[in-house]
């Protein structure tokens, strides 16, 4: 029997010794999917084609090829990826053909880098996971295509804008997914639906390919179950690509061995800060807990400040929305997606009525929000001055790092909340990103681990609760080795959200 | 009515000559079935993202530099946003507030009169695609221009007449093909124009409204639009009117300018830093590596060909107007060292036959055949007449002039028995001219070798005849 909850990198391991044919394996994860629709983590599932990789890795091996790291695995990628073999639609109508159906998605010419990667690495890619429309949101309610439900309790949220991928982790439809992360849209799913996201380093993987929302932000990054598999993953889709002169040529570093690396007494940051006003208290006592395991564990902890912080939200909602308004731009209806005609008028007519009727309305608004801070006589006050305090928050970080080795807070400040609860209220919804946002202006490398579960005060059961950890540009080594140290000795290890039904 | 004073501005997009586009490997060649040069990156796909052509940088900065420019160790490619259907991303990367180049100057000469006219900027963009319009009622996109790589040459407010500015515009062109960064090509839109005009009263140092005349494809059209241009401004003026601030078109049919766009309706671009390209760097290898191939300028080539050669500033402005003339003349005089002959030979005879397009130019000879047969003229084997005959015998061949003067026989007789023999000849058959000659007319000599010349059909060595002549004829010397 396959359990699609053990690591990626004992799934690969199995493969490549022919313990598990990776068809096997793959059949266990369609099932899966299969099985829980009703969490709608899903766009697109490839069935044939995944079906048709898996043997010819099974064929490769029994020819006696070695297999790569990813032997067998299967990955569900964000739908903001693109793929060759598949629709890539963002969760947006303006990537549908019809207006209606992800299923007339815009087929991609091409791969994005990391899917190729992913390839190479022998995964085996068996579909396209829900997001919020473009990455923009938190709750994965802005997906033109309905909500992702928390696997933990389906009336919650599960997070985003990489819901879908944390969904179908946490579910365990997939052992490993991809999600991308532009203020947290890949730590905060995580710490809801109680998984391990990374988001690397601004530089580390690849953009190409990814359909972007705000490119001075925008990371790929792996979402797992375990530390160790993320490590993997992140080995695999890293490095320096010519088809992107953003991605850093940084040598990857060796994140599995770091997995195995001992504390090494390390100075873990604590930015007091975060703590107090908006946090939920079970949230707080959760991440407090796991600090001192930490501190019994070897680290240092050293009290530090992080004093622009507070700005991050509105620096966040001034940049990303700028490039968000120039980056999608090029929905316009003339060359792929969907055209709508309008029944007179000239070509602005047919802009107009084309993302009207393509674009959700949280994409709307950012849209709108970023025109305006680029506005010629609004520039300088607003896009202008958010790049200079993003400078600051920037340095926040370098003189925190000058005393201390990683830095430990919140992901989220309260766990998962009820669908609907906050839609009426967008900066309600911004808000919830505070702790994760300025890792993202700084570009720095965050990872998001599950720690104990708060009490489900609405429900029945718990709900995952998140531990950031944050290291400077280019430490995921150091991330990994911390992240491995904390998750041998957690409470929320082990833990499974209830079968599709159990509640 | 006060009399008015034009100020002019250009700014010159010109393409630079790569084979490959200026953020994606597709190629840039013309005039190829709509939409096949294109790919992910230059169609505005989603997911893909702009690479920087390495060699489209490096022309970039030998233009800047050719033209005297600071080149910026750290620039910023920034985002121009606007909606139109050959513009696939919906904003055009260029620079803005950050170029990589600043403060050059162009000397451009006048009626004889050298003037400095000062460049603001150069800097690097995209080109975008082209609109068809009317197949059938609707419009179509052809995106094979989109993502070519251009340079914008701003120039300074600095000139003062239409002629001024089609001067400046032909002495840039030249420039630019000279240093083999743009073919020069107006037809296929490879070297375009946009000019600011105003005009104030003259005396005045103030800058009067300036209108934009957009896309002139010709230098004959650029002169006449900015004069048809200064004559309607300086008409509103006399009326009393004020001249609106726009963008206009010129109409070479009518010979008139139309508004194209007025101020209200000018686009907020909504720059900002492309963030998906890092800062560019240029570092000082580049910077020298690029001037070194400029090597000289045209000027500075005149200048060195008048002084050190010894050729006639006319000569030396002409043998300068192309690369490929500089590197013909200086392959001949190389090969035999007397340039006011070499650069006489390439002037008169080489050039008449000689076809330039863009930064190629086909010759109807090579500089080896032109050396060799100056060498010949030169060392008195063959005539001045005879090398011509030589020189249109060679022409489109690969024939030596040698082997030509061989086979037709040419070669100068300089054998001192035989043209003895035959000057004697001569004199015994003009008997009354020789006894004139030896009377005092010495003028007659000339006649004398005129026959002698004759006789030989040109191929008599003239210095020897003279010499035979006046030793037979006796009598006094050539005064």
């Amino acid at each position: 029997m396959i359990d699609l909850g053990v690591p990626a990198s004992e799934i690969a391991d199995h493969v490549r010794d022919g313990e598990w044919s990776a068809e096997a394996v793959t059949r266990a994860s369609l099932e899966a999917i299969r099985g829980r629709e009703d969490l709608n983590a899903f766009l697109h599932v490839a069935d044939d084609v995944a079906l048709e990789t898996a043997r010819e890795i099974d064929q490769r091996r029994a020819r006696g090829e070695r297999l790569g790291a990813m032997a067998g695995v299967p990955v569900a990628l964000k739908d903001a990826l693109c793929t060759i073999d598949s629709p890539t639609t963002c969760a947006s109508k303006i990537l549908t053909r019809d207006g209606v159906s992800q299923k007339t998605g815009w087929r991609s010419p091409y791969d994005a880098t990391v899917t190729s990667r992913l390839r190479n690495a022998d995964a085996v890619l068996v579909g396209k996971t829900n997001m919020d429309e473009f990455a923009m949101g938190s709750s994965n309610e802005n997906s033109a295509f309905g909500p992702v439900k928390n696997p933990w309790d389906p009336t919650r949220i599960t997070g985003g804008s990489s819901g879908g991928s944390a969904a179908a982790v946490a579910a365990g439809l997939v052992p490993v997914s991809l999600g991308s992360d532009t203020g947290g849209s890949i730590r905060q799913p995580s710490a809801l639906s109680g998984v391990v996201g990374v988001k690397p380093t601004y530089g580390r993987v690849s953009r190409h390919g990814l359909v972007a929302f705000a490119s001075s932000l925008d990371q790929v990054g792996p979402i797992t179950r375990d530390v160790r598999s993320s490590a993997r993953v992140l080995e695999v889709i890293a490095g320096a690509d010519p088809r992107d002169s953003t991605a850093a040529r940084v040598p990857v570093g060796r994140y599995e061995e770091a997995c195995d690396r001992p504390l090494d007494r390390l100075r873990l940051g604590v930015p007091e800060s975060y703590f107090g006003d908006g946090v939920d208290p079970e949230v707080e006592t959760s991440v407090r807990e796991a600090i001192s395991t930490l501190e019994e564990a070897g680290c240092e902890i050293v009290p530090i400040e992080l004093p622009h912080t507070h700005y991050g939200i509105a620096t966040y909602y001034i940049i990303a929305t700028a490039e968000a308004s120039s980056n999608l731009a090029r929905f316009d209806g003339v060359r792929f997606g969907l055209r709508v005609e309008p029944a007179h008028g000239d070509l602005q007519a047919l802009y107009g009525a084309t993302r009207d009727a393509g674009f959700g309305p949280e994409v709307k608004r950012r849209i709108m929000l970023g025109t305006y801070v680029l506005s010629a006589g609004y520039y300088d006050a607003y896009y202008k001055k958010a790049q200079q305090v993003r400078t600051l928050i920037r340095r926040d970080f370098e003189t925190a790092f000058g005393r201390v080795d990683v830095i430990a807070t919140p992901t989220t400040p309260t766990p998962a909340f009820a669908i609907g609860e906050k839609s009426a209220d967008p900066l309600a919804m911004y808000l919830g990103d505070v702790y994760t946002l300025p890792a993202s202006l700084a570009g720095i490398c965050a990872l998001s681990i599950p720690c104990r579960p708060a009490k489900n005060r609405e429900g029945r059961g718990e709900l995952p609760v998140g531990l950031q950890l944050l290291a400077p540009s280019f430490g995921e080594e150091r991330l990994f080795t911390l992240a491995s140290t904390w998750e041998a000795a957690s409470p929320a290890r082990g833990n499974r959200p209830p079968p599709a039904g159990g509640r | 009515m006060p009399e008015y004073e034009p100020v002019i501005g250009l700014e010159v997009h010109a393409q630079l000559l790569t084979r490959s586009k200026l953020f994606c490997p597709c190629s840039t060649e013309f005039g190829k079935s709509p939409n096949s040069n294109v790919c992910p990156v230059c169609l505005g796909l989603p997911g893909s993202l702009p690479v920087l052509n390495a060699k489209a940088l490096r022309l970039a900065v030998r233009a800047a530099t050719a033209l005297g420019c600071t080149i910026q160790s750290r620039s910023i490619f920034a985002r121009k946003n606007y909606f139109y259907p050959d513009l696939p991303k919906g904003y055009q990367i260029s620079q803005y507030e950050e170029p990589f180049s600043t403060r050059g100057k162009l000397d451009i000469r006048v009626d004889g009169v050298e003037r400095t006219a000062g460049i603001t900027r150069v800097h690097m963009e995209e080109d975008a695609g082209k609109n068809v319009h009317g197949v059938g009622g609707d419009s179509s996109v052809d995106l094979n221009r989109a993502g070519v790589p251009l340079i914008e040459i701003v120039g300074d407010p600095d000139l003062r007449s239409s002629a001024e500015a089609a001067a400046y515009l032909k002495t840039l062109r030249d420039l630019l093909i000279f240093i083999g960064v743009n073919d020069g090509n107006l037809e296929e839109g490879s070297f375009r124009c946009d000019a600011n005009v105003s005009i104030r009263p003259k005396g005045s140092e103030e800058l009067g409204t300036r209108t934009e005349l957009k896309n002139i494809n010709s230098f004959r059209f650029v002169q006449r639009a900015i004069d048809v241009e200064i004559a309607r401004q300086g008409a509103i003026l006399d009326a009393g009117g004020k001249i609106d601030q726009q963008t206009r078109s010129y109409d070479p049919d009518t010979n008139k300018t139309a508004t194209l766009r007025s101020k209200e309706d000018a686009h907020d671009y909504r720059y900002f830093p492309e963030p998906d390209l890092p800062p560019l760097v240029i570092d000082d290898d580049l910077v020298r590596s690029e001037r070194a191939k400029i090597a000289k300028l045209p000027q500075e080539l005149r200048a060195e060909y008048v002084a050190e050669l010894g050729l006639s500033e006319q000569a030396a402005v002409t043998l300068t107007q192309h690369p490929e003339y500089v590197r013909f003349f200086d392959e001949a005089r190389q090969l035999f060292p007397e340039p006011v002959k070499i650069a006489n030979w390439v002037l008169t005879e080489v050039l008449r036959d000689t076809h330039v397009r863009g930064l190629s130019a086909e010759f109807p000879v090579s500089p080896e055949q032109v050396a060799e047969l100056v060498r010949l003229v030169s060392g008195g084997e063959i005539s001045g007449k005879q090398a011509k005959v030589v020189f249109s015998l060679i022409q489109g061949t690969s024939k030596s002039p040698g082997a030509v003067v061989e086979e037709r026989g040419m070669r100068v007789v300089s054998d001192e028995g035989e043209l003895e023999a035959l000057c004697s000849g001569i004199v015994r058959a003009n008997e009354k001219q020789a006894a004139m000659y030896r009377a005092g007319k010495t003028g007659l000599l000339g006649y004398f070798v005129g026959q002698a010349m004759k006789k030989t059909g040109g191929s008599a060595n003239p210095k020897l005849v003279n010499q035979i002549f006046q030793r037979i004829l006796g009598g006094s010397e050539p005064a």
